[in-house]
């Protein structure tokens, strides 16, 4: 891999715009719903109306009768347990014995239309004795009468437990000077993505099942249909057309996908399932709501000593992503500050409620909010600014965390510094008037996990081919998903980078598992660092073969050889070479097409304890956010002006791409924030639509200033790191900082709506705390 | 029951002669029956905008209209703003300053614009955010497609 300082470039580093832009801004994107097959019938879902019950009887003799129906599903034809993490394994394609939540999937039909199918749904006769049931995680942490599951913890509903405990955190607290402690909980909230969740299956006489679908992880579907459908994965092909947003609701496998795929099966026809947005609600895997117990110590001068977490986290009704949720909620608070001593409890804990799972910063947006509040609070207890403490605490490059992360390339300081300096900090800080207010809010995250779900360590998590024909096109293949974070044109600007050629000659082909090489998806932030080390290096071995073939043209050894525009040519005599045509036309001669291929693996690293992998990465993002806000102090209604967003993603790429992902993710965590909560009355989901779970109006948004300073990632290919995760996480806190600053009043109840500020400063007033004379 | 007589209309210029139920929603007919699936179906219920078409040149939410209320009007799909082989301003800005992300919203923000800079070839910033807030981004948080639309207005 090549490191130091890379030469000028002639793509990377730039704004480029996305390779496929033409076609989404022209409506020629072709997205799943897009797709139609001859004879293809349309699948729905009967869902189940109880929070919790024993299923009795799923009575389809009816259903199945009534004309135009093809196919009636029910749990029992298909109960191999599935789900993203191996070890937890408890989600079924349809209900087997139980229902577990209120949308639960119960049974479903293939019908030659849409009425037709909902005609069907309607004749299925469904008994059941009900359950008691389960919706408060907290006493889900003790021994209940039926569990929901029977994997939960000595009969209780936690699904996992986490305990951790680096260095001697009651030490640490004895010997502190100050202590802070907050309490932050926070509702659940969901991805939002705009395309709703789809999926096309096609079972065809030759004994193979093809299945496109809206995944942003077409790795883990393809083994997932493989394991619950009994069929070898060469059996199966998985194909991605373009996908309309993820953020993590789309990279678990998730049931109806299964479904789909059962029904083609059982009816020998293709079938489409298109979930409403009421269905894809009840589907959810979004961020967890979450209560969590802060403590930190810090000697005189605001060092920090310790830090003593507790989580109770709001699973849901299946495991999803749960375990690895569960470690994130404590071990994603480790940067980027150090943190000598360190103790975690955190338990995730099954309720009747839609599964939660993996949403965008997954596992660190909670915490991460809580650590910044209080040292928000920690700043003011010993009277420094905000910045100068998070600068006396930051973590240094090339250093190690307590619980044995590896911390390599860090611009956290240089974050600081900019977003201090841009803002306008010194003059503004306690300075504004009552009701104006700036906050700050810092982070890290993952560049990608170490720990690949399902592979044996030692097989890469990404590989790419490239293929190079007599037309002059160079194709690239990956099962890497661009759902719209612009990976696809990452991937082609690396290729033509290496090669010298123009971004137009470069294909990347769509994800199609009978010819895309496995990559392990989208999520975790890892595409950019691991895809683009491993396209890289594809790039690299294509070059190779072209080099050879200059150095055969031109009869110069390839070492006096150099890249340049379409062309190879001599590095002193730059008027001697050959095109890429040409070089490429007599590399051919040897076996014709040209192929290279190029893989990634991180490279070692973790500790030895219970759950050392959670959260390690070969590198991390690094955020410091000033948020200004202004508070209409008899309303409660307040607007964000501006955020000032410091980021470090090593060398940023495409700077257009990184610029979107941070204004995109700023979004999201003001909706967070400001408004957005999965709300239930008992069991019932209240706002299953866009309507009533409202994500932010461009009224709404805030200026943006994009701050990227990193510098060179030692790892990371061409220096980078990630982007699409990181800058969601200092959004939050900032906000909640700077509204500390402008009224005086701490908000650890997210979301923070209108209502929540006006009784925020009545409490105030009634304690008869001023601040900044009010 | 005695067929109905065909929908009329025109669409992107063309004019049409559909079999048409009663209760058919114009973004089916148009998805559906006519193969127009730039028209993107986000939540059937009005409230994300991905379904937005120009009816007589408004911009509408095709998937609460009903299609017999189209009769005799003018339908403009995405395809319908689309040059042959090309893109037009709006669109080419959107490419340009990273205006779509996902791209799932992108041909209703298309038309919203389209619309708005027909009937206001030079609006300011705020103008811009009033035309589209009936259409939802979940990708961009609006910034560029915001930028994208003045910076159309201004080639234009």
């Amino acid at each position: 891999m090549a490191t130091g300082a890379p030469a000028p470039m002639r793509l990377l580093g730039g704004r480029i715009p996305y390779v496929e832009g033409p076609l989404k801004v022209s409506g020629r994107a072709e997205y799943t719903d897009d797709i139609k097959r001859p004879g293809m019938l349309i699948g729905r879902i009967l869902r189940s109306p109880w929070a919790h019950a024993r299923i009795k009887e799923v009575d389809v003799s009816e259903a199945r009768e009534m004309p135009g129906v093809y196919a009636v599903l029910t749990g029992s034809e298909y109960p191999i347990p599935f789900g993203v993490l191996p070890i937890t394994h408890d989600e079924t394609a349809l209900a087997v014995e139980k229902t577990r939540y209120v949308g639960d999937m119960v049974a479903a039909v293939a019908a030659t239309d849409e009425r037709t199918a909902e005609r069907a749904l309607a004749a299925i006769r469904v008994r059941v004795d009900p359950l008691p049931e389960h919706l408060d995680p907290e006493s889900g942490t003790r021994t209940v009468v039926e569990p929901i599951h029977s994997r939960g913890l000595n009969g209780s509903n936690i699904q996992k437990e986490v305990l951790q405990h680096f260095g001697d955190v009651e030490a640490a607290f004895r010997a502190a000077a100050h202590t802070v402690h907050v309490h932050g909980n926070f509702a659940g909230v969901t991805h939002a993505f705009t395309e709703p969740l789809v999926t096309i299956a096609e079972a065809t006489p030759d004994g193979r099942l093809t299945v496109w679908s809206a995944t942003q992880v077409p790795h883990y579907l393809h083994r997932t249909l493989s394991e619950v459908l009994q069929l070898p994965m060469h059996r199966i092909r998985v194909i991605k057309p373009e996908v309309g947003g993820g953020f993590g609701g789309k990279s678990d496998p998730l049931p109806h996908e299964v479904v789909c795929a059962a029904l083609s099966i059982k009816t020998g026809r293709p079938v489409k399932m298109l979930l409403d947005r009421e269905d894809v609600f009840f589907t959810n895997h979004g961020r967890h709501p979450t209560q969590n117990d802060f403590r930190l110590a810090a000697d005189a001068e605001g060092r920090l000593l310790a830090y003593d977490i507790d989580a109770v986290i709001d699973g849901g009704a299946w495991s999803s992503f749960g375990t690895v949720t569960t470690y994130y909620n404590g071990v994603l608070a480790m940067g980027p500050y150090r943190v000598p001593n360190f103790r975690y409890r955190g338990r995730r804990v099954y309720t009747n409620k839609p599964p939660s799972g993996a949403m965008r910063a997954h596992g660190g947006t909670n915490i991460r909010y809580s650590v910044e509040v209080a040292l928000d609070e920690l700043a003011e207890q010993v009277g420094r600014d905000p910045f100068d403490l998070r600068e006396a605490n930051a973590l240094p490059a090339n250093s190690t965390t307590v619980n044995e992360f590896r911390i390599t390339s860090t611009s956290f300081v240089k974050c600081l510094k900019t977003a201090r300096e841009r803002s306008g900090w010194d003059r503004k800080f306690r300075q504004l008037p009552f009701g104006r207010g700036v906050g700050l809010g810092c982070g890290f995250y993952i560049s990608g996990s170490n720990s690949p779900i399902h592979f044996t360590p030692k097989m890469p998590q990404c590989t790419v081919h490239l293929k190079a024909d007599m037309d002059g096109g160079i194709a690239v293949h990956c099962m890497q998903a661009d759902i719209g974070q612009g990976s696809n044109t990452l991937m082609a600007a690396i290729v033509a980078e290496v090669l010298g050629v123009d971004l137009e000659r470069v294909h990347v082909a769509r994800v199609d598992s009978d010819v895309s090489p496995v990559d392990i998806g989208s999520y975790s932030s890892r595409v950019t660092f691991m895809m683009g080390n491993a396209t890289r290096r594809a790039a690299e071995a294509l070059r190779d073969q072209l080099l050879t073939a200059a150095h055969e043209l031109t009869g110069y050894p390839r070492e006096q050889l150099k890249v340049a525009h379409e062309r190879f040519e001599v590095v002193h005599r730059p008027e001697v070479g050959v095109t890429f045509l040409e070089a490429l036309h007599k590399a051919m001669e040897r076996s014709g097409a040209l192929q290279s291929t190029g893989a990634y693996n991180s490279p070692p690293m973790g500790g030895r304890h219970k759950g050392a992998r959670a959260g390690t990465a070969p590198a991390y993002s690094f955020a410091a956010y000033v948020a200004e806000v202004d508070v209409d102090v008899d309303t409660g209604q307040y607007r964000v002006e501006k955020v000032w967003a410091a980021f470090d993603c090593g060398r940023p790429l495409n700077r257009l791409a990184v610029e979107g992902q941070v204004e995109g993710s700023i979004h999201m965590g003001l909706g967070q924030f400001m408004g957005e909560a999965m709300t239930y009355r008992g069991p019932r989901l209240l706002n299953p639509s866009l309507l009533d779970y409202k994500i932010p109006m461009p009224q709404q948004m805030p200026e943006v200033e994009v701050l990227l300073v990193g510098e060179d990632d030692p790892e990371g290919p061409f220096g980078a790191k990630e982007a699409g995760e990181g800058p969601l996480i200092a959004t939050l806190p900032a906000v909640g900082n700077a509204l500390y600053d402008a009224v005086g009043v701490r908000f650890l109840d997210l979301p923070v709506t209108p209502e929540k500020v006006v009784r925020g400063l009545e409490r105030r007033r009634r304690e008869a705390r001023p601040w900044k004379g009010n | 029951m005695p067929p109905r007589a065909p929908l009329n209309l025109r669409v992107n210029g063309h004019p049409a002669a559909v079999p048409c139920a009663d209760e058919r929603i114009l973004l089916d007919l148009l998805r559906e029956e006519m193969n127009l699936t730039g028209t993107k179906r986000g939540c059937d219920l009005g409230t994300c905008g991905c379904c937005t078409v120009l009816v007589d040149g408004r911009p509408t939410l095709s998937c609460l209209t009903l299609a017999r209320l189209v009769e005799g009007r003018s339908v403009t799909t995405i395809e319908g703003v689309t040059p042959p082989g090309g893109l037009n301003p709006v669109q080419r800005a959107f490419v340009e300053h990273g205006a779509t992300q996902c791209g799932f919203c992108t041909p209703g923000f298309v038309l919203t614009a389209v619309a708005l800079l027909r009937a206001h070839p030079t609006p300011n910033r705020e103008e811009v955010v009033r035309a589209i807030s009936g259409n939802l981004c979940r990708c961009t948080g609006y910034t560029k497609i915001i930028e994208a639309v003045l910076a159309a207005s201004r080639e234009a």
